[in-house]
């Protein structure tokens, strides 16, 4: 009779958790991945304490306070390390609703994750998306700080040139103003250039023309 | 190319700048006045190459200004409304193409949905406009000064990247690729031809901004020296930015290579449930056979998805111009560690580039302006270069509308590419036939006070002009071949870019813009033509 028992409880058992079943979900663990040289054996220690972390997270909903570890069932266990699990009612006769485990680990994912030392990445649910941090946003876009800030250095240079430049046009219209825009450039010549400035000297107007000082001495004045 | 076309034209411009000493307009007047028409001609380019090269500063700053976030905002897929999973559209595309054509050009799906004026990147332009203004404001003495820092700091900018570049993992594979001759590319024309269109953009000729800087030089200054300086430092310059380049792709390429890999593995684990960590890169092959023997049903199943991951193919996706500074390089850029720190190096260093272009522009431009003196007698300096500034600046607000890029790439591809052949072949045999090749050698050895050596003349009477015809006769050919144009459309649901007609009106604009530049110089001669004919029909009755 005990037997009959034992093998009604593991036949039930069996057809409750099934790959592909009702309301199971596939667990994929990236233990490896993401420890390296740190990673830990998946050994029944550890699905216990999954177990323990999906039992936590359903007792959170409400209604479903009473959920032991026992209920949360687990198969197919591989060497990936991939699982399926359900979780099934006291009664242990059916499982329960797919959107409610659904929900309870998408509320509890962080507690899971640091359980194992894992992220959503390396802990996956499939059929169970996770919720993504949402992007934080300052109040003001970082952009147009720094974009204000090389705006008003730009236009303050600009203004103080423009005002400069006004200024020394004032100055040279009260000295001689015709020759500007032929000495503008040979003045530009001087400073462009890099070696050593020579002055031409056809360009300067009203000097004495060196070339022919010496004979204007040898000529002896009447 | 070098030698043969992009020296000779470049002491030829130089040359004659330094010897007219006046801006492109009037130099070619002096020349013969039948000929002023290729001044207006360089103008017209500069001015179009202006309108829209500035654009890319635009973009330049906002990236600058993105690049001062953790995380890169490149980087990160923004997360779709019920916080579930990722955007769509970044989904298929890769973040840094999302973030370009979403976040940056918010482009529109073809050129004729012309959208609204984009205020980011219109706020971008105004200040990248600002700042040339800033620059060109006091004339050549105020560029002459800016030029010094805009042109060292990329240098050093590069040394650094050359660097950081070089240490990256997998960048031998880049520079492998990049000194492997391919014989089957050297043999294709196609090469050479961008070779040669390569020299003359790289080298400014036919802008009209050589002989406008050239015209301020001292009569003495000894121009041979400096074409062949500049020349050779241009290259010199380009080949070592290249390997710079190259070892930043080699990463990007050996980075996606590595990843497509991971997916491969990892979708291999997670279907046959396998151990984790077991399949590595080295074993993935063996393992693949031995799955497809074992699980022949499954494997078919999987097969599809499996990508052919191959390191060549990665090398081979070749992209140029914008696309190359704005996706490629801030792919290769997120995955850096401190990845803030080298995307504002980088792109201020592109700022750098950029902004020192447009000082040359516009100095070609202005020049001409200031010097001719109806214009400069009403205004001053200061207001002449504000108004061309503010004109560009407006016009400019078309690149940011939606459809923005298309229009810059219709600007990019055909304002100067055709026109500037023309401009040169007409410089050259100008100055050779028309002006005569004997009397500007004596020109020269009048200034400088050297002799004109054989290769020169040989090269300006010779062997550019024919180079520049046989370039000019294969574009049109090949635009005769090809039948209509086309342009490359991001088409949002699929995330990829798709090849699309041009409408009938962006033809008839690309046809202007081409036809506008080009026809200056017949134009213009026959005006002066019939001017002339006018004076001395009333001249003669008169004597």
């Amino acid at each position: 009779m005990l037997w009959l028992l034992f093998f009604l409880v593991t036949a039930i058992h069996a057809e409750l958790c099934q790959p592909d079943g009702e309301n199971a979900f596939k667990v994929r663990l990236s233990i490896r991945t993401a420890l390296g040289d740190k990673a830990y054996a998946w050994d029944t220690n550890e699905e216990y304490l999954f177990k323990a972390m999906v039992a936590f997270s359903m007792r959170k909903v409400p209604n479903r306070e009473t959920t032991e570890i026992s209920h949360v069932l687990l198969c197919n266990v591989t060497q990936r390390v991939s699982f399926w699990f359900v979780v099934t009612d006291p009664s242990k006769t059916h499982t329960l609703p797919a959107v409610e485990i659904q929900s309870a680990i998408r509320m509890n994912r962080n507690r899971i994750n640091n359980a194992f030392f894992l992220n959503d990445q390396t802990l996956e649910f499939l059929r169970i998306p996770s919720t993504l941090a949402p992007p934080t946003d300052p109040p003001v876009p970082i952009w147009i700080i720094i974009f204000g800030v090389i705006f008003c250095i730009v236009i303050v240079a600009t203004m103080l040139l423009i005002l400069s430049g006004i200024q020394q046009h004032r100055r040279k219209n009260e000295g001689p103003s015709e020759m500007e825009d032929t000495e503008d450039k040979c003045e530009n010549t001087i400073t462009v250039e890099n070696g050593i400035p020579c002055d031409p000297l056809d360009m300067k107007g009203g000097h004495i023309n060196d070339a022919f000082m010496t004979e204007d001495e040898r000529l002896t004045p009447l | 190319m070098l030698i043969v076309e992009g020296m000779p034209l470049l002491y030829l411009e130089l040359a004659v700048g330094q010897r007219m000493r006046q801006g492109s307009i009037g130099a070619w007047r002096t020349i013969s006045p039948y000929l002023s028409g290729v001044g207006v001609a360089s103008v017209v380019v500069s001015f179009f190459l202006s309108m829209y090269y500035n654009v890319i500063n635009a973009w330049a700053f906002w990236y600058l200004f993105h690049s001062f976030q953790d995380p890169l905002p490149w980087s990160v897929c923004p997360v779709n409304g019920n916080r579930t999973g990722y955007d769509e559209e970044c989904e298929k595309a890769t973040s840094t193409q999302y973030f370009w054509y979403r976040k940056t050009l918010n482009i529109s799906p073809s050129i004729q949905e012309n959208g609204a004026v984009q205020w980011e990147p219109a706020l971008c332009l105004i200040l990248a406009w600002l700042l040339v203004y800033l620059c060109i404001l006091r004339g050549t003495e105020s560029t002459g000064k800016v030029v010094y820092f805009t042109a060292s700091l990329p240098y050093c900018v590069l040394l650094i990247y050359l660097i950081r570049g070089l240490t990256l993992h997998g960048a031998t594979n880049g520079l492998v690729y990049m000194f492997t001759p391919k014989m089957e590319q050297l043999a294709n024309p196609k090469a050479w031809i961008n070779a040669a269109t390569q020299i003359f953009f790289s080298l400014g000729l036919g802008f009209g901004s050589l002989i406008a800087f050239a015209s301020y030089n001292e009569p003495s200054n000894d121009c041979q020296k400096h074409a062949i300086i500049v020349s050779l430092l241009n290259s010199s310059t380009s080949i070592f930015a290249s390997v710079v380049t190259f070892s930043i792709y080699g990463f990007k390429a050996t980075f996606n290579y590595e990843s497509c890999l991971n997916k491969v593995i990892l979708l291999l684990t997670n279907s046959f449930d396998l151990e984790d960590g077991f399949l590595t890169a080295s074993n993935l092959e063996q393992v693949k056979g031995y799955l497809a023997s074992a699980y022949p049903s499954k494997y078919n199943e999987v097969f599809p998805q499996i990508k052919n991951c191959s390191l060549e193919t990665e090398l081979d996706t070749a992209v140029q111009g914008t696309g190359l500074a704005f996706i490629v390089y801030t792919e290769a850029i997120k995955n850096m560690e401190v990845s803030q720190l080298w995307s504002v190096l980088y792109f201020f260093m592109l700022l750098m580039l950029g902004i020192g272009s447009m000082l040359g522009n516009t100095a070609a431009i202005l020049t001409p302006l200031t010097d001719s003196k109806a214009i400069s007698s009403y205004l001053p300096k200061e207001a002449i270069s504000g108004l061309v500034c503010f004109v560009n600046c407006a016009i400019g607000m078309v690149f940011t509308t939606e459809a923005g890029n298309y229009w810059f790439d219709i600007f990019n591809d055909y304002a100067a590419t055709l026109s500037l052949l023309l401009i040169v072949l007409v410089e050259t045999v100008a100055v050779c036939y028309l002006y005569g090749l004997r009397r500007f050698e004596s020109d020269l050895r009048a200034m400088t006070g050297r002799k004109l050596s054989w290769y020169w003349k040989a090269m300006w009477a010779g062997v550019s002009p024919l180079l520049i015809v046989s370039l000019f006769v294969f574009y049109l050919s090949d635009y005769i071949m090809t039948g209509t144009l086309r342009y490359q459309a991001w088409d949002a649901s699929e995330g990829q870019l798709v090849t699309k007609d041009y409408p009938p009106y962006a033809l008839a604009i690309i046809g202007l813009l081409v036809a506008s530049s080009t026809m200056c110089i017949p134009l213009v001669a026959l005006g002066t033509f019939i001017t002339r004919c006018l004076k001395r029909g009333d001249t003669v009755p008169g004597a």
